[in-house]
């Protein structure tokens, strides 16, 4: 006898309640999606804050952001694309190989290494920030992109996904298969083992990339040359020198307006294409 | 030949083979997982355990205008503990993560059972808007409420206007805290809720059948078998969150401009360490205090982890 197929819920109330909640993520961009075509009346000539003004102006704001200061902004976002790049495959290269290092070889020191970077894991990126760049100051580091990037090697909690996902998802048989046929450990690995981890790879490179992309205290702190700043500290400082002159400075507002959305076009973009990845990652973390 | 072994992981693979290889095979093993791991250890050792030594080093000096440089042991801690500076800011961010933590898992945990237990094409919508902070630099995210709050570009005004009533000033020193617990909410809520989201996708559905044929409704299923299987889940964003809180920095730096006279510069102890280093160049306490905040979180965190490792936690 059939059973009868479970009618597809509806649930009216938990939706709308749903609704609210989208609503609130969603305001702060809206806002800026509204503001930044406004121009300086439309913003500060008191019109309704969550709707456009009579102009609409987002060519002429974004022509604006790109030229102003010799166009300081499209440096700092090829900055902050060099930075997440470069730290995020450094890190997540750095992370695949020690995750299936210690997930497939019974190697000396191995558990209390692992056990190392298991206690990393709760040591908090930001109070490394003043440590390092005092390190760093000695070997006349700072204020250079490696100031920013080799920090950002550093991802004990990518190492912790890629054990766990090289462990249960990397059969050994197959691994001693290919050894059996005549394949080295470094050919077994590159064609055998990767290949098998890679929708862990995918997120491991995702979170790295996002978490460089989003850093602010770490370049704050070693950056001094404006040329050389991500986005996300361009911007901060932009916002510091147009609050502290509020009537002088009616143009960087609408500067800071467009350049907080430009800067969050690319990783929104990237979230929404690449979404089947990182959602299949996340989990890994979250189940074992 | 390796024959199949039902044996746990755990077990060495070189038990099956014969001895005369068996030392050759134990080193293979030695020197390759040191070239898979040596990389990374290499990077850990040159910017995880190298700095903090160096702090600590650092930490133990004092340097006055006379007499220069001097060994002081423990004189830096001893000041930070007592400096009302410090103690305020730590006890800003406790009473912070009270508050905050909480709320954030408590909203993401409703937001994930019910995107858990409601499927149409308006939740999956749902699922990607309420993540996508996620996505947003917290700077940004920061300054994007900075301008919500602002008495001259913010709705609130004109939201409140309507009925008559003074909007509230999340800028001011009465409701910074709430202004500040805001942000974090909306920026964090979003990626806690897919975490838990994907441990709730990852239960088997013959529990729920099971369940309701024992004659448990929606609300027993979900507070008697969804949020006790997530536990380890929720354990790892409880962690992370309390991690990321006490060393609170980004968001009230940057609201900071805004609020001049609220926010000061020792509002967290991390921007008060900031303050002492790149403002007042006082390295050595600089140093003492980023070495007192990342060893009280890593020890709290570990002892919070030791306690509930019963569990069977994400470690």
């Amino acid at each position: 006898m059939m059973r009868a197929r479970p009618r597809p819920q509806r649930h009216l109330p938990l939706q709308v309640l749903l609704g609210f909640l989208v609503v609130y993520f969603l305001v702060p961009f809206w806002w800026v999606i509204v503001n930044s075509s406004k121009d300086a009346p439309g913003l500060f000539g008191g019109g309704n804050t969550l709707w456009f003004a009579d102009t609409i102006d987002y060519l002429g704001n974004l022509q604006q952001l790109f030229t102003y200061d010799n166009g300081i902004y499209g440096r700092w976002i090829l900055n902050s694309t060099l930075y997440a790049l470069a730290g995020g495959i450094g890190a997540t290269v750095l992370a695949v190989m020690a995750g299936y290092g210690f997930a497939k070889y019974r190697f000396a020191g191995r558990r209390f290494s692992f056990a190392l970077v298991l206690g990393a894991l709760m040591v908090p990126a930001t109070a490394l920030v003043i440590p390092t760049f005092m390190m760093f100051s000695e070997f006349g580091l700072t204020n250079t992109i490696w100031a920013v990037i080799l920090p950002s090697l550093l991802n004990p909690f990518g190492v912790y996904l890629m054990h766990v996902y090289a462990r249960d998802a990397v059969p050994d048989e197959i691994l001693d298969a290919a050894r059996a046929d005549g394949a080295g450990e470094i050919r077994t690995f590159l064609q055998v083992a990767f290949p098998l981890m890679r929708p862990a790879v995918v997120t491991v490179l995702l979170l790295s990339a996002v978490a460089s992309w989003n850093n602010y205290f770490l370049p704050l702190a070693m950056l001094s040359d404006n040329r050389l700043f991500p986005v996300t500290v361009g911007l901060g400082v932009w916002q510091g020198i147009a609050s502290a002159n509020n009537a002088g400075s009616t143009s960087l507002w609408s500067l800071i307006i467009m350049g907080a959305l430009v800067s969050v076009v690319p990783l929104v973009i990237a979230f929404f294409t690449l979404q089947r990845h990182w959602r299949g990652g996340l989990s890994v973390g979250g189940l074992r | 030949m390796t024959l199949l072994t039902t044996d746990t992981k755990s077990a060495p693979r070189a038990r099956d083979k014969t001895p005369d290889r068996r030392g050759k095979v134990r080193l293979r093993e030695h020197v390759m997982g040191w070239l898979f791991v040596g990389p990374f250890g290499i990077v850990f050792l040159a910017l995880l355990i190298a700095p903090l030594a160096y702090a600590l080093y650092l930490s133990l000096f004092q340097k006055k205008l006379i007499g220069g440089t001097s060994f002081v042991l423990f004189d830096n801690y001893v000041k930070a503990f007592t400096d009302p500076s410090f103690l305020s800011g730590s006890w800003f961010v406790i009473r912070f993560s009270l508050v905050s933590i909480p709320l954030q898992i408590i909203v993401a945990l409703a937001m994930a059972l019910i995107l858990d237990t409601v499927t149409s094409l308006f939740t999956r919508f749902s699922r990607l808007m309420i993540f996508l902070p996620y996505a947003i630099p917290t700077v940004i995210g920061a300054v994007m409420w900075g301008f919500l709050y602002s008495k001259s570009f913010g709705p609130l005004t004109d939201l409140f206007g309507l009925f008559g009533a003074t909007p509230p000033d999340f800028l001011s020193g009465n409701l910074i805290f709430y202004g500040l617990v805001n942000v974090v909410t909306w920026q964090w809520a979003g990626y806690y809720m897919i975490i838990l989201y994907a441990a709730l996708q990852g239960i088997d559905p013959a529990l729920y059948e099971a369940a309701r044929m024992d004659g448990a409704g929606r609300w027993q299923i979900a507070l008697r078998i969804k949020i006790p299987l997530i536990a380890p889940a929720l354990l790892l964003i409880l962690v992370f969150s309390l991690i990321g809180t006490l060393q609170f920095f980004n968001e009230p730096q940057i609201l900071r401009s805004l609020a001049a006279g609220t926010i000061g510069p020792d509002f967290t102890p991390n921007m008060y360490a900031y303050q002492q280093a790149f403002a007042l160049a006082n390295f050595n306490y600089g140093s003492a205090i980023s070495f007192a905040l990342g060893g009280i979180v890593f020890v709290g965190v570990y002892a919070f982890l030791f306690l509930t490792r019963k569990r069977r936690t994400f470690l």
